[in-house]
Protein backbone atom coordinates (compact mmCIF):
# COMPACT_ATOMS: atom_id res chain seq x y z
CA UNK A 1 0.00 0.00 0.00
CA UNK A 2 2.72 2.62 0.89
CA UNK A 3 5.47 2.75 -1.27
CA UNK A 4 8.97 4.63 0.07
CA UNK A 5 9.67 7.52 -1.56
CA UNK A 6 13.16 6.46 -2.79
CA UNK A 7 12.90 8.89 -5.49
CA UNK A 8 9.46 10.42 -7.29
CA UNK A 9 6.61 8.35 -7.31
CA UNK A 10 6.61 5.25 -8.77
CA UNK A 11 3.64 2.56 -9.44
CA UNK A 12 3.83 -0.51 -7.54
CA UNK A 13 6.48 -3.42 -8.66
CA UNK A 14 4.29 -6.13 -11.39
CA UNK A 15 3.97 -9.16 -9.47
CA UNK A 16 1.92 -12.10 -8.40
CA UNK A 17 0.84 -13.70 -4.73
CA UNK A 18 -0.64 -17.37 -4.39
CA UNK A 19 -2.15 -17.79 -1.27
CA UNK A 20 -3.81 -20.47 0.47
CA UNK A 21 -5.93 -19.48 3.57
CA UNK A 22 -6.93 -21.66 6.99
CA UNK A 23 -8.33 -20.33 10.25
CA UNK A 24 -9.87 -22.85 12.95
CA UNK A 25 -11.04 -21.67 15.66
CA UNK A 26 -14.14 -21.23 17.86
CA UNK A 27 -15.97 -24.18 16.10
CA UNK A 28 -15.58 -22.23 13.08
CA UNK A 29 -13.05 -23.19 9.94
CA UNK A 30 -12.82 -21.17 7.04
CA UNK A 31 -10.17 -21.39 3.94
CA UNK A 32 -9.32 -21.12 0.90
CA UNK A 33 -7.20 -19.73 -2.01
CA UNK A 34 -6.40 -15.44 -2.55
CA UNK A 35 -4.80 -15.08 -6.33
CA UNK A 36 -3.51 -11.68 -7.13
CA UNK A 37 -1.61 -10.39 -9.61
CA UNK A 38 -0.12 -7.13 -10.98
CA UNK A 39 1.08 -5.53 -14.22
CA UNK A 40 2.31 -2.39 -15.80
CA UNK A 41 0.97 -1.27 -18.82
CA UNK A 42 2.92 1.77 -20.55
CA UNK A 43 4.88 3.83 -18.32
CA UNK A 44 2.15 5.44 -16.36
CA UNK A 45 -0.59 2.65 -15.61
CA UNK A 46 -0.75 -0.47 -13.32
CA UNK A 47 -3.67 -2.76 -13.59
CA UNK A 48 -4.24 -5.15 -10.57
CA UNK A 49 -6.78 -8.43 -9.97
CA UNK A 50 -7.76 -10.16 -7.00
CA UNK A 51 -9.91 -13.45 -7.15
CA UNK A 52 -10.58 -15.11 -2.97
CA UNK A 53 -12.82 -17.75 -1.74
CA UNK A 54 -13.86 -18.19 2.12
CA UNK A 55 -15.25 -21.94 2.24
CA UNK A 56 -16.96 -21.90 5.48
CA UNK A 57 -17.82 -24.30 7.80
CA UNK A 58 -19.64 -23.24 11.36
CA UNK A 59 -20.09 -24.52 14.28
CA UNK A 60 -19.75 -21.55 16.17
CA UNK A 61 -20.77 -20.32 19.36
CA UNK A 62 -23.93 -18.50 18.52
CA UNK A 63 -24.54 -20.94 16.18
CA UNK A 64 -24.59 -24.77 18.50
CA UNK A 65 -26.94 -22.00 20.55
CA UNK A 66 -29.88 -21.07 18.40
CA UNK A 67 -29.03 -22.36 15.68
CA UNK A 68 -27.53 -25.76 13.10
CA UNK A 69 -24.21 -25.87 12.19
CA UNK A 70 -23.70 -24.94 8.21
CA UNK A 71 -21.69 -24.29 5.72
CA UNK A 72 -20.63 -22.32 2.84
CA UNK A 73 -18.73 -20.06 0.67
CA UNK A 74 -18.02 -16.19 -0.16
CA UNK A 75 -16.55 -15.44 -3.10
CA UNK A 76 -14.86 -11.85 -4.09
CA UNK A 77 -13.63 -10.42 -7.00
CA UNK A 78 -11.93 -6.90 -7.50
CA UNK A 79 -9.88 -5.17 -10.17
CA UNK A 80 -8.02 -2.08 -10.20
CA UNK A 81 -6.35 0.32 -11.88
CA UNK A 82 -3.58 3.11 -10.98
CA UNK A 83 -2.35 5.58 -12.85
CA UNK A 84 0.79 7.78 -12.20
CA UNK A 85 1.29 11.49 -13.49
CA UNK A 86 4.56 13.18 -12.20
CA UNK A 87 4.17 12.94 -8.54
CA UNK A 88 0.53 11.79 -8.56
CA UNK A 89 -0.80 8.42 -8.51
CA UNK A 90 -4.65 8.01 -8.65
CA UNK A 91 -6.02 4.73 -8.09
CA UNK A 92 -9.52 2.62 -8.64
CA UNK A 93 -11.08 -0.52 -7.63
CA UNK A 94 -14.55 -2.05 -7.93
CA UNK A 95 -14.89 -5.38 -6.08
CA UNK A 96 -17.87 -7.58 -5.70
CA UNK A 97 -18.33 -10.22 -2.94
CA UNK A 98 -21.21 -13.11 -3.08
CA UNK A 99 -22.34 -15.34 -0.84
CA UNK A 100 -25.65 -17.71 -0.73
CA UNK A 101 -26.89 -15.21 1.41
CA UNK A 102 -24.98 -11.66 1.01
CA UNK A 103 -23.69 -9.73 -1.92
CA UNK A 104 -21.33 -6.81 -1.91
CA UNK A 105 -20.42 -4.36 -4.51
CA UNK A 106 -17.70 -1.17 -3.75
CA UNK A 107 -16.02 1.23 -5.66
CA UNK A 108 -12.93 2.56 -4.27
CA UNK A 109 -11.14 5.72 -5.31
CA UNK A 110 -7.74 7.28 -4.06
CA UNK A 111 -5.69 10.27 -5.16
CA UNK A 112 -1.88 10.33 -3.34
CA UNK A 113 0.93 13.07 -3.78
CA UNK A 114 4.60 12.51 -3.36
CA UNK A 115 6.00 16.17 -2.09
CA UNK A 116 8.80 17.56 -0.27
CA UNK A 117 11.28 16.33 -2.18
CA UNK A 118 9.41 13.16 -2.23
CA UNK A 119 9.71 13.03 1.63
CA UNK A 120 5.80 13.25 2.27
CA UNK A 121 2.48 11.44 0.34
CA UNK A 122 -0.38 12.51 1.22
CA UNK A 123 -3.61 10.55 -0.09
CA UNK A 124 -7.30 10.87 0.24
CA UNK A 125 -9.61 8.29 -0.27
CA UNK A 126 -13.07 7.69 -1.27
CA UNK A 127 -15.13 4.55 -1.13
CA UNK A 128 -18.90 3.40 -1.51
CA UNK A 129 -20.11 0.13 -1.15
CA UNK A 130 -23.89 -1.84 -1.52
CA UNK A 131 -24.71 -4.27 0.10
CA UNK A 132 -28.21 -6.95 0.35
CA UNK A 133 -28.60 -8.81 2.58
CA UNK A 134 -30.92 -12.16 2.40
CA UNK A 135 -31.70 -15.13 4.26
CA UNK A 136 -31.83 -18.88 3.96
CA UNK A 137 -34.63 -21.17 4.36
CA UNK A 138 -35.05 -24.79 4.68
CA UNK A 139 -35.94 -25.56 1.07
CA UNK A 140 -40.37 -26.83 1.38
CA UNK A 141 -39.42 -29.33 -1.33
CA UNK A 142 -36.75 -31.17 0.91
CA UNK A 143 -38.86 -31.16 4.09
CA UNK A 144 -36.88 -32.18 6.72
CA UNK A 145 -33.76 -31.97 4.15
CA UNK A 146 -30.59 -30.52 4.86
CA UNK A 147 -31.01 -28.03 1.63
CA UNK A 148 -31.59 -24.61 1.90
CA UNK A 149 -33.04 -22.00 -0.84
CA UNK A 150 -32.80 -18.18 -0.17
CA UNK A 151 -36.15 -16.44 1.75
CA UNK A 152 -37.78 -14.57 -1.42
CA UNK A 153 -39.46 -12.79 1.16
CA UNK A 154 -36.04 -11.21 2.89
CA UNK A 155 -34.42 -8.62 1.40
CA UNK A 156 -32.38 -6.02 2.89
CA UNK A 157 -29.88 -3.44 1.74
CA UNK A 158 -27.12 -1.45 3.31
CA UNK A 159 -25.07 1.43 2.04
CA UNK A 160 -21.87 2.55 3.28
CA UNK A 161 -19.49 5.27 2.34
CA UNK A 162 -15.77 5.49 3.72
CA UNK A 163 -13.56 8.81 3.60
CA UNK A 164 -9.70 8.03 4.03
CA UNK A 165 -6.48 10.71 4.05
CA UNK A 166 -3.30 9.41 4.99
CA UNK A 167 -0.13 10.81 5.37
CA UNK A 168 3.62 8.95 5.17
CA UNK A 169 6.70 10.82 6.52
CA UNK A 170 10.46 10.13 5.77
CA UNK A 171 11.68 11.56 9.55
CA UNK A 172 15.25 10.40 9.12
CA UNK A 173 17.43 8.17 7.14
CA UNK A 174 15.64 5.33 9.41
CA UNK A 175 12.56 5.94 9.82
CA UNK A 176 9.50 6.51 8.63
CA UNK A 177 6.33 7.09 10.19
CA UNK A 178 2.74 7.29 8.52
CA UNK A 179 -0.81 8.75 9.84
CA UNK A 180 -4.46 7.36 8.86
CA UNK A 181 -7.83 8.84 9.57
CA UNK A 182 -10.86 7.41 8.42
CA UNK A 183 -14.77 8.04 8.92
CA UNK A 184 -17.17 5.13 7.97
CA UNK A 185 -20.98 5.26 7.44
CA UNK A 186 -22.97 2.73 7.31
CA UNK A 187 -27.10 3.11 6.69
CA UNK A 188 -29.78 0.36 5.96
CA UNK A 189 -30.51 -3.38 7.35
CA UNK A 190 -26.96 -3.40 9.80
CA UNK A 191 -28.26 -6.53 11.61
CA UNK A 192 -27.11 -10.36 11.39
CA UNK A 193 -30.88 -12.04 10.39
CA UNK A 194 -29.83 -15.38 11.88
CA UNK A 195 -28.78 -13.91 15.60
CA UNK A 196 -31.05 -13.79 18.42
CA UNK A 197 -30.84 -11.86 21.80
CA UNK A 198 -32.48 -14.09 25.36
CA UNK A 199 -34.62 -12.63 27.76
CA UNK A 200 -35.73 -14.17 31.17
CA UNK A 201 -38.66 -16.38 30.72
CA UNK A 202 -39.84 -18.16 33.61
CA UNK A 203 -42.35 -20.58 31.90
CA UNK A 204 -39.09 -21.72 30.08
CA UNK A 205 -37.57 -24.63 31.37
CA UNK A 206 -33.91 -23.17 30.60
CA UNK A 207 -35.17 -19.90 32.43
CA UNK A 208 -35.08 -17.95 29.21
CA UNK A 209 -36.51 -17.76 25.70
CA UNK A 210 -35.14 -15.84 22.49
CA UNK A 211 -35.70 -13.21 19.82
CA UNK A 212 -34.59 -11.99 17.25
CA UNK A 213 -32.24 -8.92 16.84
CA UNK A 214 -32.88 -5.19 16.59
CA UNK A 215 -30.34 -3.00 15.55
CA UNK A 216 -29.82 0.67 14.41
CA UNK A 217 -30.22 1.39 10.99
CA UNK A 218 -27.14 4.07 11.09
CA UNK A 219 -24.00 3.77 12.24
CA UNK A 220 -20.87 6.37 11.94
CA UNK A 221 -17.19 5.57 13.17
CA UNK A 222 -14.58 7.07 12.98
CA UNK A 223 -10.57 5.63 13.26
CA UNK A 224 -7.14 6.95 13.69
CA UNK A 225 -3.78 5.30 13.49
CA UNK A 226 -0.45 6.39 13.72
CA UNK A 227 2.65 3.84 12.70
CA UNK A 228 6.38 3.49 11.79
CA UNK A 229 8.92 1.41 10.35
CA UNK A 230 12.59 1.73 11.86
CA UNK A 231 16.25 0.45 10.64
CA UNK A 232 18.05 -1.11 12.77
CA UNK A 233 21.87 -1.48 12.45
CA UNK A 234 21.73 -5.17 12.02
CA UNK A 235 19.57 -4.84 8.93
CA UNK A 236 16.35 -5.55 10.76
CA UNK A 237 13.03 -3.35 11.02
CA UNK A 238 11.14 -2.42 13.77
CA UNK A 239 7.66 -1.74 13.07
CA UNK A 240 4.70 -0.05 15.23
CA UNK A 241 1.06 0.68 15.00
CA UNK A 242 -1.51 2.53 17.47
CA UNK A 243 -4.57 2.46 16.14
CA UNK A 244 -7.94 4.48 18.41
CA UNK A 245 -11.58 4.11 17.05
CA UNK A 246 -15.30 4.69 18.12
CA UNK A 247 -18.18 4.81 16.53
CA UNK A 248 -21.87 6.38 17.22
CA UNK A 249 -23.01 2.81 18.52
CA UNK A 250 -20.57 3.76 21.39
CA UNK A 251 -17.99 1.17 21.03
CA UNK A 252 -14.47 2.48 21.70
CA UNK A 253 -12.00 0.03 20.80
CA UNK A 254 -7.82 0.67 20.73
CA UNK A 255 -5.00 -1.88 19.13
CA UNK A 256 -1.55 -1.84 18.99
CA UNK A 257 0.95 -3.83 17.53
CA UNK A 258 5.17 -4.49 17.28
CA UNK A 259 6.90 -6.34 14.97
CA UNK A 260 9.83 -7.05 14.01
CA UNK A 261 11.97 -8.29 10.52
CA UNK A 262 15.22 -9.90 10.38
CA UNK A 263 16.72 -11.34 7.47
CA UNK A 264 19.44 -13.80 7.84
CA UNK A 265 21.56 -15.48 5.98
CA UNK A 266 21.05 -17.72 2.55
CA UNK A 267 17.50 -15.92 1.59
CA UNK A 268 15.87 -16.90 4.85
CA UNK A 269 13.89 -13.87 6.62
CA UNK A 270 11.89 -14.57 9.74
CA UNK A 271 9.11 -11.93 11.48
CA UNK A 272 7.80 -12.00 14.77
CA UNK A 273 4.78 -10.04 15.61
CA UNK A 274 2.68 -9.38 18.97
CA UNK A 275 -0.82 -7.40 18.49
CA UNK A 276 -3.52 -6.38 21.33
CA UNK A 277 -6.83 -5.12 20.77
CA UNK A 278 -9.59 -4.20 22.99
CA UNK A 279 -13.35 -2.32 22.47
CA UNK A 280 -16.20 -1.01 25.27
CA UNK A 281 -19.35 -2.77 24.32
CA UNK A 282 -22.07 -1.43 21.92
CA UNK A 283 -24.45 0.52 24.02
CA UNK A 284 -27.67 -1.92 22.99
CA UNK A 285 -25.59 -4.83 23.74
CA UNK A 286 -27.18 -7.13 26.16
CA UNK A 287 -26.79 -10.40 26.85
CA UNK A 288 -29.82 -11.31 29.02
CA UNK A 289 -32.88 -8.67 28.82
CA UNK A 290 -35.07 -9.03 32.19
CA UNK A 291 -37.88 -9.40 29.64
CA UNK A 292 -38.79 -9.51 25.66
CA UNK A 293 -38.01 -6.18 23.80
CA UNK A 294 -36.82 -4.62 26.98
CA UNK A 295 -34.96 -1.63 24.93
CA UNK A 296 -35.35 0.42 22.23
CA UNK A 297 -32.58 -2.21 20.35
CA UNK A 298 -30.95 -5.07 21.87
CA UNK A 299 -28.19 -7.15 20.12
CA UNK A 300 -26.13 -10.03 21.70
CA UNK A 301 -23.14 -10.31 18.85
CA UNK A 302 -20.27 -11.03 20.88
CA UNK A 303 -18.76 -9.04 18.36
CA UNK A 304 -20.54 -5.92 20.15
CA UNK A 305 -19.43 -6.95 24.00
CA UNK A 306 -16.65 -5.68 25.46
CA UNK A 307 -13.75 -8.26 24.79
CA UNK A 308 -10.03 -8.26 24.33
CA UNK A 309 -7.99 -10.48 22.09
CA UNK A 310 -4.01 -11.09 21.69
CA UNK A 311 -2.55 -11.87 18.76
CA UNK A 312 1.28 -13.71 18.66
CA UNK A 313 2.54 -13.90 14.95
CA UNK A 314 5.69 -15.24 13.37
CA UNK A 315 6.37 -15.28 9.53
CA UNK A 316 8.84 -17.06 7.86
CA UNK A 317 10.04 -16.56 4.49
CA UNK A 318 12.35 -18.01 1.68
CA UNK A 319 13.95 -16.12 -1.13
CA UNK A 320 13.91 -17.91 -4.78
CA UNK A 321 17.00 -16.18 -5.95
CA UNK A 322 17.16 -18.73 -9.02
CA UNK A 323 13.88 -18.89 -10.36
CA UNK A 324 12.82 -21.44 -12.67
CA UNK A 325 11.33 -19.35 -15.44
CA UNK A 326 13.45 -16.33 -17.27
CA UNK A 327 10.69 -13.93 -17.05
CA UNK A 328 10.90 -13.75 -13.21
CA UNK A 329 13.35 -12.21 -12.14
CA UNK A 330 12.22 -12.94 -8.15
CA UNK A 331 10.31 -15.48 -6.26
CA UNK A 332 9.31 -15.64 -2.42
CA UNK A 333 7.85 -19.08 -0.40
CA UNK A 334 5.88 -17.93 2.40
CA UNK A 335 4.46 -19.04 5.71
CA UNK A 336 2.88 -17.26 8.29
CA UNK A 337 1.20 -18.44 12.09
CA UNK A 338 -1.33 -16.13 13.90
CA UNK A 339 -2.49 -17.11 17.39
CA UNK A 340 -5.34 -15.40 18.28
CA UNK A 341 -6.64 -15.17 21.72
CA UNK A 342 -10.15 -13.88 22.55
CA UNK A 343 -11.70 -13.01 26.15
CA UNK A 344 -14.83 -12.22 26.39
CA UNK A 345 -16.12 -9.59 29.37
CA UNK A 346 -19.97 -9.73 29.01
CA UNK A 347 -20.53 -12.29 26.46
CA UNK A 348 -22.05 -15.63 28.28
CA UNK A 349 -21.27 -19.31 27.33
CA UNK A 350 -24.45 -21.01 26.99
CA UNK A 351 -22.45 -24.41 25.24
CA UNK A 352 -22.41 -26.48 28.74
CA UNK A 353 -24.84 -29.31 29.17
CA UNK A 354 -25.46 -28.49 33.13
CA UNK A 355 -25.22 -24.43 33.04
CA UNK A 356 -26.11 -22.55 36.41
CA UNK A 357 -28.90 -19.80 36.74
CA UNK A 358 -29.50 -17.56 33.57
CA UNK A 359 -27.17 -14.68 34.00
CA UNK A 360 -24.27 -16.60 35.60
CA UNK A 361 -23.01 -18.92 33.16
CA UNK A 362 -18.99 -18.26 32.98
CA UNK A 363 -17.59 -15.88 30.37
CA UNK A 364 -16.75 -17.53 26.77
CA UNK A 365 -13.51 -17.01 25.48
CA UNK A 366 -11.17 -19.31 22.54
CA UNK A 367 -8.29 -19.40 20.66
CA UNK A 368 -8.04 -19.13 16.64
CA UNK A 369 -5.00 -20.32 14.88
CA UNK A 370 -4.42 -18.72 11.40
CA UNK A 371 -2.28 -20.24 8.88
CA UNK A 372 -0.82 -18.49 5.54
CA UNK A 373 1.02 -20.22 3.02
CA UNK A 374 2.11 -18.55 -0.16
CA UNK A 375 4.05 -17.94 -3.17
CA UNK A 376 5.00 -14.68 -4.77
CA UNK A 377 6.59 -13.77 -7.94
CA UNK A 378 8.08 -10.77 -9.31
CA UNK A 379 8.28 -10.19 -13.04
CA UNK B 1 -7.68 14.88 21.17
CA UNK B 2 -7.73 14.93 17.05
CA UNK B 3 -7.16 18.73 17.17
CA UNK B 4 -3.04 18.76 17.87
CA UNK B 5 -2.55 16.12 14.98
CA UNK B 6 -4.73 17.91 12.64
CA UNK B 7 -2.72 21.29 13.30
CA UNK B 8 0.66 19.48 12.54
CA UNK B 9 -0.80 17.97 9.56
CA UNK B 10 -1.59 21.40 8.48
CA UNK B 11 1.30 22.68 9.39
CA UNK B 12 3.20 19.81 7.45
CA UNK B 13 0.83 21.01 3.92
CA UNK B 14 1.23 25.12 4.53
CA UNK B 15 5.46 24.22 4.74
CA UNK B 16 5.15 22.10 1.77
CA UNK B 17 4.47 25.42 -0.40
CA UNK B 18 7.61 27.27 1.07
CA UNK B 19 10.81 26.45 -0.01
CA UNK B 20 11.96 23.59 2.34
CA UNK B 21 14.60 21.27 1.39
CA UNK B 22 14.20 17.70 1.85
CA UNK B 23 16.50 16.84 5.15
CA UNK B 24 17.09 13.59 4.12
CA UNK B 25 18.78 13.51 0.48
CA UNK B 26 17.86 11.11 -2.32
CA UNK B 27 21.76 9.19 -1.89
CA UNK B 28 20.92 8.51 1.64
CA UNK B 29 17.62 6.87 1.49
CA UNK B 30 19.28 3.39 0.78
CA UNK B 31 17.48 2.17 4.20
CA UNK B 32 14.45 3.52 3.84
CA UNK B 33 14.17 1.66 0.36
CA UNK B 34 14.57 -1.66 1.92
CA UNK B 35 11.84 -3.94 1.56
CA UNK B 36 12.07 -5.02 5.21
CA UNK B 37 11.11 -1.56 6.19
CA UNK B 38 7.78 -1.49 4.09
CA UNK B 39 4.49 -1.33 6.07
CA UNK B 40 2.98 -3.81 3.53
CA UNK B 41 5.68 -5.88 2.22
CA UNK B 42 3.09 -8.68 1.05
CA UNK B 43 -0.36 -7.03 0.42
CA UNK B 44 -2.01 -10.02 -0.48
CA UNK B 45 -1.47 -11.39 3.07
CA UNK B 46 -2.12 -8.31 4.79
CA UNK B 47 -5.37 -7.91 3.12
CA UNK B 48 -6.06 -11.35 4.45
CA UNK B 49 -5.47 -10.85 8.28
CA UNK B 50 -7.07 -7.48 7.74
CA UNK B 51 -9.82 -9.24 7.30
CA UNK B 52 -9.66 -12.23 9.40
CA UNK B 53 -9.72 -8.99 12.39
CA UNK B 54 -13.01 -6.90 10.80
CA UNK B 55 -14.72 -10.17 10.96
CA UNK B 56 -14.37 -10.64 14.37
CA UNK B 57 -13.62 -6.65 15.73
CA UNK B 58 -15.95 -3.93 15.26
CA UNK B 59 -13.54 -1.60 15.02
CA UNK B 60 -12.42 -0.55 11.18
CA UNK B 61 -10.61 1.51 9.25
CA UNK B 62 -7.19 3.06 9.49
CA UNK B 63 -5.86 -0.07 8.71
CA UNK B 64 -3.33 0.79 6.10
CA UNK B 65 -4.95 -1.10 3.35
CA UNK B 66 -8.13 -1.87 1.69
CA UNK B 67 -10.29 -4.82 2.95
CA UNK B 68 -13.44 -6.09 1.36
CA UNK B 69 -16.56 -8.03 1.92
CA UNK B 70 -17.82 -9.78 4.65
CA UNK B 71 -17.49 -13.31 5.30
CA UNK B 72 -18.84 -13.04 8.92
CA UNK B 73 -22.30 -13.91 9.13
Amino acid sequence: MVCLPLTAAVLPEDRADFLFHHYEGGGVTINGPSIQARKQLGQSVSVSGNYYVDSISSASIDVVTTASPYQEEREEMSLGVDVLHDNVTISSAVSVSEENDFEAKTLHFTISQDMLGDLTTVSLGYSRGWDTVGQTMSDPLDPGGERRIRDPDFNESANRQTYRFGLTQVLTKKLVASLAFDTVTDEGYLNNPYRSVRFLDATNPDGFDWQGELYPRTRTSRAASVRFSYYLPNRAALQGEYRLFNDSWNIEGRNIGLKYVWPLQGGWLVDFGVRRYQQSSASFFVDLMPYASAQSYYGRDKELSAFSNTTLGVGVSYDLKETFWKRIHRGTLNFKYDRISFDYDEFRDLSGDSLPAPGSEPLYSFSANVFQAYLSIWY
Amino acid sequence: MMKMPAMLLLCVFLLGGCSLQPWVKPYERAHLADPIMSFSRDPVSDSYLNHVYQAREMARGAEGGQGGGCGCN
